[in-house]
């Protein structure tokens, strides 16, 4: 392997020291130092920041601010981030919780990206130096994307209205068959006003199941009412084929896990 | 490539080494500094046996470069028996017959070491929980839980 780690003091530095060719951020290096071990020669630069603002969990006034830096057994310890828990400890086993940071997740593929599913359910905002962009907008485009995410920001959900499943083969840490994180603001008679339901393994990257969000609108979450959902679910999906599933798999179960996750 | 100052503290002792810069934490430990505890299995994150404790944290040092661990505490297997006497995880490891080629035992025992300094009562699903990111391929597993249980018994009983 042969790789230089740059360290600076300031996001700023970093960004400037990311644009030259073969340069790459370093969060906790799960994935970036794996490839590193595994003969990836396409890095020969790696650069990190030390500021400890990244490191910081904010949560005020019903809104949350993670640090790029944050990593998984931070959240999930953090007494008022416990909706958030179950999506925080489905990223690998202990040593690899303390180490996988919330930048990082952002960016890993499938069947990897575990946390980022919750973060797109939850509609987060990803900043870096171009501002604030959407998690949508920043999926979709981050395999171009090169400035640091300095945080990632969102509403907190309560209790009752934020769902997450993992569903793997190996327990308890295996990777993910699937993963899903819902949304879901119910009206006081137990109707559904709002959905937002992201998928992991679906793609190469989280994606929203839209037609599923738009048939649980109106519904109450028994079996008869959410089955349109069920069956809209696989609409726009691509699964991934590992060695864990194969895409026909994924499609297969994917409705009798949502099914699931969605009745009470 | 260029060599770079790294200063921390194993096991108690005070260690400087000029190491080359995106050498990862195994490679300084077992190469540079001559700490074999930590063993590199898969270099991939995935079997645990190069785990180690960096401030108070369960770690693999297969993945963290060796530089970003400037002033940190670190703790191996190597460091645990004290006086020429095992440490109770060790010694339970031995009589639960928790060993056999013993390639996994120091990353089994770093993330039993964490847990057990957390958790001192451990449940058994605790143990599993705390092992997950450990693999053995002799064992399965059991004596390994065993182990850790009674080592949490023995340091109770010590401390009661
Ligand atoms: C054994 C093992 C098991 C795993 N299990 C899971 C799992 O179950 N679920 C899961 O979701 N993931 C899993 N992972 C993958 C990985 O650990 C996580 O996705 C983790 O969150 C990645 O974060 P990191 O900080 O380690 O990323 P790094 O490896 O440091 O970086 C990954 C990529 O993101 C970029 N990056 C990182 N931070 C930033 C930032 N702030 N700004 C811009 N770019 C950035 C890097 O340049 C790199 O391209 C596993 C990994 C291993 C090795
Ligand atoms: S050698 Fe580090 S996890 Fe296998
Ligand atoms: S004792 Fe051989 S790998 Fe665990």
């Amino acid at each position: 392997m042969s790789l230089a780690l740059q360290t600076f003091s300031t996001v700023k530095d970093a960004n400037a020291a990311l644009q030259a060719a073969g340069t790459r951020y370093l969060g906790g290096g799960t994935l970036v130092v794996r490839a590193a071990n595994e003969g990836d020669v396409s890095t020969s630069s790696l650069v990190r920041v030390t500021d400890p603002g990244l490191s910081q969990i904010a949560v005020a006034g019903g809104n949350v601010g993670l640090g790029a830096s944050v990593t998984m057994a931070a959240i999930a310890s953090h007494p008022e981030l416990a909706a958030l828990a179950p999506a925080a400890c489905a990223v690998g086993g202990p040593a690899i919780r303390n180490m996988a940071t919330v930048g990082g997740n952002l960016f890993a593929p499938a069947p990897y990206g575990d946390f980022a599913v919750a973060l797109l359910a939850l509609g987060a905002t990803v900043v870096n130096e171009d501002g604030e962009t959407p998690i949508e907008t920043f999926l979709a485009n981050r395999d171009t994307s090169r400035a640091i995410v300095t945080t990632v920001g969102f509403a907190l959900p309560g209790a009752e209205s934020f769902r997450f499943l993992k569903v793997s083969r190996v327990k308890p840490k295996g990777v993910s068959v699937l993963s899903i994180a819902a949304l879901l603001e119910l009206a006081a008679d137990g109707t559904v006003v709002s959905a937002r339901i992201a998928l992991g393994c679906m793609a190469d990257r989280p994606i929203r199941a839209t037609a599923a969000e738009k048939a649980l609108l109106g519904c109450k979450l028994t079996p008869r009412e959410i089955a349109p959902a069920l069956a809209a679910a696989g609409e726009g999906i691509a699964p991934i084929t590992d060695p864990i599933a194969s895409a026909w798999y994924r499609t297969e179960v994917l409705p009798v896990h949502l099914g699931r996750l969605l009745s009470n | 490539m260029a060599k770079v100052p790294v200063q921390f503290t194993l096991n108690g002792s005070e260690k400087a080494e000029f190491i080359e810069s995106g050498t990862t934490l195994l490679h300084a430990l077992r190469d540079k500094i001559g700490d074999t505890s930590p063993k590199g299995g898969c270099h991939q994150g995935t079997c645990g046996a190069c785990s180690v404790i960096i401030d108070g944290e369960l770690r693999l040092s297969c993945l963290t470069l060796a530089e970003t661990c400037n002033g940190a505490d670190i703790k191996t297997t190597a460091g645990l028996a004290e006086g020429g006497v095992l440490h109770p995880l060790q010694r339970a490891f031995l009589d639960a017959f928790a060993t056999q080629c013993g390639f996994c035992t120091p990353g089994m025992i770093m993330a039993a070491k964490v847990l057990l300094d957390r958790t001192p009562n451990p449940s058994r699903d605790d143990v599993v929980e705390a092992l997950s990111g450990n693999i053995c391929r002799c064992t399965g597993y059991e004596p390994i839980i065993q182990a850790v249980l009674v080592a949490a018994r023995a340091n109770s009983q010590n401390a009661a």
